[in-house]
């Protein structure tokens, strides 16, 4: 799906995808010479079809996490199919306080946020918010970085 | 008639929709590597007795040493979970992909009994509620296309993949895996399952895979008294075997007991080793190893 800049003969390119939360999405995309900007605005089904490639419109903020589509898409899913790998990172500041390289800990606040999140796709939701910790050289997750990281990484949508 | 260029000749943006796809197939490909041969297990329609053969055929692969995986594809039915005894284990979140359960024959299992709450949950997506027929099929396709890749099967042997009955689901297999080591396609002697084998007996070979099989289950019963074996049906309908490369591997008898054993978690191949249908099972995977060797 491209769209053309006719006057300007020239592929707009993807800038905002917004979900208001009723199934419909819109996706905005302007044109690189003159600027001018439109809106896609997708129906429900039209919205499910895209999504259930498993793939958003405009690219990824976020690689593909190990089973989304199933995960944001089952209906009736088992609490707890899921097992996290790692004990608690919380253990790891009990040795002498320091530490582990590269190793994200998560303050109390941003642990109970997390606890929010359902637990079929609670390993995957802090995945995401480890991996854009990392990249930012983050050490300690909280509260108003998770925000961040939603805004930022448009997770909204999941 | 204006001159608006193609999709082709306009070059990259966009929506950036086919990079995503093409991403997905390379994870699929990644994953696809550890796995030495994919078998699919199929049959044109559903009271075969597939799945129990399945987990039997994986339950005694597993326990000749070989690192064995069973996948359950046949998401609106599925059953390898409870019949490998994991419904209830949970999965890890690995560092490398989702971590099956293991059987306690050394069977790394998935299937959605995995995922879902509740025994006779039915397999419901998220969605608009009209029009559900444009969307679910490619929400499964894609749920399944999840359940090879971003799976942490590590090195298998075999990757036993249980098809949904129905011979379009053979195609949806093909469409992820377009080279499966070999396929089994599981009929009854009775005339109906026949015909309907035969249909995706054509499919599977006008699709090129290479290693067909026929087994036909159920076809006679040991009288428990003589150990005389009487067949259950009048052969009917197409003989398959023999038609176009394709040979039939094998025949399993009826056994009550197969179909007991493998609901309580069981499998009948290990806890009744001397009867003529766990005979039956191993004979079907010499053969299909001997067919895997001569690839
Ligand atoms: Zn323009």
């Amino acid at each position: 799906m491209k769209f053309l800049c006719l006057p300007c003969d020239q592929v707009m390119t993807f800038a905002e995808r917004q979900v208001p939360g009723d199934g419909t999405l819109a996706a905005v995309f302007s044109c690189p010479s003159c600027e001018r900007e439109m809106a896609m605005l997708t129906n429900p089904y039209e919205t499910q079809l895209v999504s259930g490639l498993g793939v958003k419109i405009g690219g990824r903020t976020v690689p593909e996490q190990p089973m989304e589509l199933l995960r944001t898409s089952l209906d009736g899913a088992r609490p707890d199919a899921f097992v996290e790998a790692d004990a608690p990172p919380a253990a790891a500041t009990l040795a002498g306080d320091v530490p582990i390289a590269g190793r994200l800990t998560w303050s109390a606040d941003a642990l109970e946020r997390l606890e929010r999140v359902p637990s079929f796709v609670r390993g995957m939701v802090k995945r995401i918010y480890a991996d854009w910790a990392r990249e930012r050289g983050i050490s300690e997750m909280t509260p108003e970085l998770m925000s961040r990281a939603r805004t930022e990484l448009g997770l909204e949508e999941m | 008639m204006r001159n608006i260029r193609t999709y082709t000749e306009v070059g990259p943006g966009g929506a950036s929709i086919p990079e995503q796809v093409v991403a997905q197939g390379d994870r699929l490909a990644a994953r696809l590597k550890d796995i030495r041969s994919v078998v699919g297990i199929a049959s044109g329609k559903g009271g075969v007795g597939k799945s129990a053969l399945t987990a039997n055929l994986a339950a005694a692969l597993a326990s000749d040493g070989l690192r064995v995986g069973a996948l359950d594809a046949d998401l609106n039915g599925p059953s390898l979970a409870r019949m490998l005894g994991v419904v209830g284990k949970r999965m890890v979140e690995g560092e490398h992909g989702i971590e099956p359960p293991t059987a306690a024959v050394g069977v790394r299992v998935v299937s959605m009994e995995l995922f879902q709450d509740g025994e006779d949950a039915p397999l419901r997506w998220r969605g608009p509620e009209a029009d559900g027929w444009v969307w679910r099929n490619v929400v499964e396709t894609g749920t399944l296309r999840e359940l090879i890749s971003d799976v942490a099967w590590g090195e298998l042997d075999v990757l036993l993949v249980d098809v949904a009955p129905g011979t379009d689901r053979i195609g949806r297999l093909l469409d992820l895996v377009p080279d499966p080591a070999a396929l089994l396609l599981v009929t009854t002697p009775s005339e109906m399952s026949r015909r309907v084998v035969a249909r995706s007996a054509r499919l599977v070979r006008e699709a090129c895979v290479g290693k067909v099989g026929i087994v036909e289950n159920m076809t006679s019963w040991e009288c428990p008294n003589c150990n005389a074996l009487t067949d259950l049906y009048e052969p009917a309908g197409p003989d398959l075997s023999g038609r176009d490369g394709i040979e039939k591997w094998g025949a399993v008898p009826f056994d009550p007991r197969l179909a007991r054993s493998t609901d309580e978690g069981v499998p009948f191949v290990l806890s009744h080793p001397e009867t003529p249908a766990a005979l039956a099972i191993r004979e079907i995977i010499a053969r299909l190893l001997g067919e895997l060797e001569a690839k």
